[in-house]
């Protein structure tokens, strides 16, 4: 029996961390993570978890402690934000090498500088080729639906790797919204026991992780990892499928909106795609043809699926809540170009950057694109691929 | 010995064989040799302690020659060598000469 609450992001996920009583923790607070981690801390001290907390001077430790305690056999969390992802860079491609399936919620933040600590992709989009698997969720129940299945995702027998689920800060983490929680028992049932296939704290069975690959080898894991990344979509549906039958909400490896027959649509992760779906809404009463696609599984970006939601469209846009400095584009209007240029036929791409530093992001936004995709879908010409919305000029 | 392709390693580049490293053979690595002066070799077996590696051999609480494969003549022997009345027992040469 599912229980409904009212509770905000970094509670539904901390609940969700909980239910799944992981075997170790090692964490360190950030704006706008602080309040999960401490929620869970206060799980751990009130004997609602068997968790071990391991409490560490940084998140280059925190992310250190994981990489340890999940190569020693158990099952690892940590969770982070902005600089403190930043700071375990190094560390995520070693957790990720060595197919530690770590799960770590990513409350997402602006980076410094300027220091600022509102909601933006910039920290996790930094983190996107690391090797980590990424689900993005829109709000606190998908939040809390995608942590639960992120155990089962990364410890899929065919994936090992480890799992962000990137969430964002405040708008998400500290909104108090309805969700639908599910039982205690449903949670520990479905997620099953973890045991690591070569531990490092078996004893009778000595095990070296982390030795040199020279280049006689190293290409070798590198292409093994490779194909790793092939598999994670198919073990995502399988287990959304799974998920489905307990909770009775559907995951897919995004959302498709009223994108079946659409000529328009925009492309936009989170939280903006519930802002953006009433606007979709209003410019179908309108007659026009307006579609949203949100992303679920960002990491490894699952592109012929993408491609195909998009090529029959006339004008898409890709908003993206990250600049890439020094790149053509943002991130994800990167990753759909590339989804799309394979099609002769395909939309005319347009991207957008906007909400940085959690600068709102209105529906006033939703409609300045969507008006200039009609535009585009008609005339077939673009003035500027490239725009910041909501800026001063 | 057959290089294994990618769908042969191990995930994660685990090793799961104990006393492997015994293969790996580090002694082409080296620029500088130790060489062993028995004579000024008081069997202090320090060479033996600080070998960071496993080129020092013992034999019968004895020390016996370097095993040069394991050597990558990092020199730590040579400088903690306490030697015999200010004569060293252990010394570098550069290879090649």
């Amino acid at each position: 029996m599912a229980k409904i609450v009212a509770i905000t992001g970094n509670e539904a996920v901390a609940n969700a961390l909980r239910q799944v009583n992981p075997d170790v923790c090692a964490a360190y607070p950030i704006t706008p993570q602080t309040d999960m981690m401490q929620r869970f801390s206060s799980f751990v001290s009130d004997g609602k978890v068997k968790t071990e907390l391991i409490l560490v001077e940084s998140e280059h430790s925190a992310m250190s402690s994981c990489v340890g305690a999940s190569a020693g056999g158990g099952r690892v969390i940590t969770a982070t934000s902005s600089q403190g992802l930043a700071l375990m860079w190094e560390i995520l491609y070693i957790a990720s090498g060595m197919r530690l399936p770590i799960v770590m919620p990513v409350v997402n933040r602006a980076l410094s500088a300027p220091l600022n600590i509102h909601g933006d992709h910039s920290d996790a989009m930094g983190a996107r080729d690391t090797g980590w698997i990424q689900l993005w969720s829109e709000n606190a129940q998908e939040a809390y639906d995608n942590t639960i299945q992120a155990f089962r995702i990364g410890e899929h027998m065919d994936i090992r790797l480890p799992v962000m689920v990137c969430l964002d800060g405040f708008i998400i983490s500290h909104s108090i919204e309805r969700i639908s929680c599910l039982e205690d028992e449903e949670v520990s049932e479905f997620v099953r026991d973890f045991s690591n296939l070569i531990p490092l704290l078996d004893i009778g069975r000595p095990v070296s992780y982390g030795p040199l690959i020279l280049p006689d080898y190293y290409m070798e894991f590198r292409r093994a990892q490779a194909e790793v990344s092939t598999k994670v979509s198919k073990v995502v549906l399988d287990v959304a499928e799974e998920y489905e039958r307990i909770s009775g909400r559907t995951y897919g490896l995004f959302e498709e909106y009223r994108l079946d027959d659409a000529e328009i649509g925009i492309v936009i992760l989170n939280s903006a795609a519930g802002t953006s779906k009433d606007v979709v809404d209003a410019f179908r009463e309108k007659g026009i043809r307006a579609g949203l696609l949100k992303p679920r599984l960002y990491r490894p970006f699952p592109y012929r699926e993408f491609g195909e939601a998009l090529r029959n469209l006339k004008a898409v846009c890709v908003l993206d809540r990250a600049d890439a400095f020094g790149g053509s584009f943002g991130p994800v209007y990167l990753d759909i170009a590339t989804s799309l240029y394979p099609y002769k036929e395909r939309p005319v791409l347009i991207n957008k950057i906007f909400g940085l530093g959690g600068r709102d992001y209105l529906p006033e936004h939703a409609e300045l694109v969507l008006n200039e995709l009609v535009e585009i879908a008609g005339k077939g010409t673009v003035k500027n691929y490239k725009e910041y919305v909501g800026v001063r000029e | 010995m057959k290089l294994r392709n990618w769908k042969e390693v191990t995930p994660g580049a685990v090793i799961t064989e104990a006393g492997s490293s015994v293969k790996f053979k580090t002694g082409s690595w080296r620029s500088f040799k130790p060489i062993w002066k028995e004579e000024n070799c008081i069997q202090c077996l320090f060479c033996w302690i600080y070998c960071p590696d496993m080129a020092v051999k013992v034999g019968d609480g004895k020390r016996e020659e370097f095993d040069y494969d394991y050597c990558k003549g990092c020199g730590i022997c040579a400088l903690e060598c306490p030697g015999k009345k200010g004569n060293k027992a252990i010394i570098m040469v550069e290879e090649g000469k």
